[in-house]
């Protein structure tokens, strides 16, 4: 395992905090009615998420999927436009055409979150592709669930890529759960094996709680595609603390209490707080760096306030480059 | 001016487009072999003109038989600096695709506020009319018409499948291209040098006074074949407007024809319901009512599925002599006895 400096540690230790702090206030606000419709949060999952975004640089792509907050985030996007693009203000990110489930911020990689589950994968390949084709040393990293996993559209992008030998790496969130449904009833096999029918890595990080085991994970998948090598499958697994979607009550108790309870133990922010605790780190700083993020996030909620609503006729923008939309 | 086929034109266009800029790559099944005989320029498959020569594996690469990952690869390729062409050879295969058409690769720039863009060309072959039976002889441009973000083209001469193909490759948006084998084999002069029709903008096949025929794809030659015949025995003047774009179709030009005959039939090889020829029957009736002399008359293929003999399938799709017909009726002429006879024969 390559050695981080104290500033990287740090680093991951923020952005975890920034997407436990953005996803909880916007769980506050769907409750309240300040977001319409819902979200899926990434609480719980903040390690996986940051040790996979972190192993990538500038310039790099990401696509991700519904639970989708985390994935920009994680890549370094300002809080304000995301929070505001929850709520439809003109300054979303998305000017209030994408919403929660479709966040996108090109200014960082991050190509876009999509609602259809499984569908974003193929468009994190083109992206390789076409770092491929311009020589250049991008990687291209797709976000999806173990639910995904299922989906033919990997297998054909896992083939292909592997044909291709392109920078891209398939990275499954297995918190396993699909919606309602434990994902080891609909899944044959081990999802990570999966990789060795198509003559790539395919690597299991069992410990998905543990920001370390993820980057380096990520790390070596990311080198090998930087260097030529091709593409890589991790399977991390995790766990969502939260419900599949905000305000979603599911009427059977498909997940066992004491299941919940052990993950809520290895929550990857307290985790990583006392590993950096025993790196030297002070409770201080710690403390201090948690009250700037949740300073971050009312920032972000202040600026979503002051922003206006987008004028009606902006619904009719932005669908071709040239052509207006005639009715 | 040289002669072109119009599938040698296709493969012009192509090759000019690779040759201006280095960002166009093709991929496909088969696009190595020149299977399809676009990709390569000269007139036999082994020819060493193939693009595979001029170009390299680089920028010209052959798939596997995944249409769906192909597709969503150059959704993802286009919105990161490359303008990719993807051959998928039949648009019957466009189907296996729908959710990377529909859900990715139209809606990614409007979903993200224009944070995209999508320069990127799906090319694939309606093999209608040859026998191939309800699989492979689909007519399916009007299903994507009904998916706001994709731009469609269906040119009907091979100056058109130049000119238009290389205005779709140059777009910054996604633009599916349906080309009728049907054509394949039509030739004319064609400029050699590079030239580009606008995208948007119908081209008037036939100009006249009487009556309008809104003609897509093959259609096209036959509408002009109708209207030659009922000028020879009737006198009679025919307007054929070939719309070339479908999307964004060119309203105007068809609004301003039918303003000058006040007559209207449209003629195409897809399914009735929802077809093109609905949209524009629509908008003429909703924009030009007070206009029209006589009920607008569609000829269309049946809301039928596409047998393979060819006792059944010739029948399916607008003939010149089953376009002769619907002029007649809007012109309130007797049905010719010769027409009728052949309108029924191209039906046994
Ligand atoms: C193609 C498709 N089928 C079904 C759904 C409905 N749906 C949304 S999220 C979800 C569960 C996805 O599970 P997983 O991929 O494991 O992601 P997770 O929610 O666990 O992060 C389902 C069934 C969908 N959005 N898209
Ligand atoms: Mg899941």
């Amino acid at each position: 395992m390559e050695t981080l400096s104290i500033d990287t540690l740090l680093e991951m230790q923020r952005r975890m905090l920034r997407i436990r702090a953005f996803d909880e206030r916007a769980s506050k606000m769907v409750k309240r009615g300040h977001i319409p419709g819902t979200v899926h949060t990434s609480i719980g999952q903040e390690a996986q998420v940051v040790g996979a975004t972190m192993a990538l640089s500038p310039g790099d792509y990401t696509t991700g999927n519904h639970r989708s907050h985390g994935h920009p985030i994680g890549m370094g996007s300002p809080l304000g436009p995301l929070m505001a693009e929850l709520v439809g203000k003109a300054t979303g990110v998305c000017k209030g055409k994408g919403g929660s489930l479709h966040l996108a911020d090109f200014a960082v990689g991050s190509l876009g979150e999509s609602g259809i589950v499984g569908s974003s994968i193929p468009i994190a390949m083109g992206a390789a592709l076409s770092a491929s084709v311009r020589g250049t040393e991008q990687v291209a990293l797709a976000f999806f669930g173990d639910g995904a996993a299922n989906q033919g559209v990997l297998y054909e992008s896992m083939n292909l890529s592997g044909v291709w030998n392109l920078p891209v790496i398939f990275l499954c969130e297995n918190n396993q759960y699909a919606l309602s449904t434990p994902a080891h009833t609909v899944t044959s096999g081990v999802i990570a094996d999966r990789a060795a029918g198509f003559g790539m890595p395919g690597i299991r990080v069992e410990d998905g709680q543990d920001v370390l085991a993820v980057h380096d994970a990520v790390s070596t998948a990311v080198a090998r595609a930087r260097a030529g090598e091709g593409p890589s499958l991790i399977e991390v697994v995790t766990y969502r603390y939260n419900e599949h979607s905000e305000g979603l009550r599911l009427g059977t108790d498909y997940r066992p209490a004491d299941e919940r309870e052990a993950w809520l133990k290895k929550d990857p922010i307290q985790l990583f707080r006392e590993h950096l605790r025993s790196q030297g780190v002070s409770a201080d700083e710690l403390d201090a760096m948690e009250a700037e993020v949740l300073a971050e996030v009312d920032e972000a909620v202040a600026f979503t306030d002051a922003s206006p609503y987008p004028d009606p006729s902006v619904a009719f923008d932005d669908l071709y480059t040239d052509t207006e939309y005639a009715a | 001016m040289t002669v072109m086929s119009f599938l040698g034109a296709i493969g012009a266009a192509q090759r000019e487009a690779m040759d201006a800029d280095e960002r166009v790559i093709i991929f496909g099944e088969d696009v190595e072999a020149n299977v399809y005989g676009t990709t390569g320029a000269g007139k036999t498959r082994s020819d060493k003109g193939d693009f595979l020569q001029m170009y390299g594996r680089n920028r010209i690469r052959n798939t596997p038989i995944s249409e769906e990952s192909m597709v969503g690869a150059a959704a993802g390729a286009a919105m990161t600096g490359l303008r990719p062409i993807v051959d998928l050879s039949y648009s019957s295969f466009l189907y296996m695709a729908m959710d990377q058409f529909v859900n990715q690769v139209a809606k990614n720039r409007y979903m993200f506020g224009g944070q995209a863009s999508m320069p990127v060309v799906f090319r694939s072959a309606m093999f209608y009319g040859l026998n191939t039976g309800a699989h492979h002889s689909d007519r399916p441009y009007p299903m994507f018409m009904n998916v706001p973000g994709l731009k469609i083209i269906a040119p009907a001469t091979p100056t058109d499948a130049k000119g238009l193909l290389r205005s779709a490759i140059d777009s910054d948006d996604p633009v599916l291209t349906f080309e009728a084998c049907l054509l394949w084999g039509s030739k004319e002069d064609v400029p050699e040098e590079e030239f580009w029709i606008p995208l948007g903008e119908a081209r008037t096949a036939r100009e006249g006074t009487d009556v309008t025929v809104v003609a897509i794809s093959s259609s096209v030659p036959e509408a002009v074949a109708a209207a030659e015949a009922l000028a020879a025995s009737e006198g009679v003047s025919v307007e054929v407007i070939d719309p070339r774009t479908l999307v964004p179709l060119d309203r105007d030009a068809i609004l301003r024809s039918v303003h000058k005959t006040g007559r209207l039939v449209v003629a195409e090889p897809a399914h009735r319901t929802c077809g093109a020829a609905a949209e524009i029957s629509a908008h003429v009736v909703e924009e030009a009512f007070g206009v029209l002399k006589a009920p607008i008359v569609r000829v269309t293929a049946p809301d039928m599925q596409i047998p393979f003999s060819t006792a059944l399938e010739k029948q399916m799709y607008p003939t010149r002599h089953t376009i002769e017909a619907a002029i007649r009726r809007v012109l309130d002429l007797p049905a010719s006895a010769e027409a009728t006879e052949l309108a029924s024969a191209s039906a046994q």
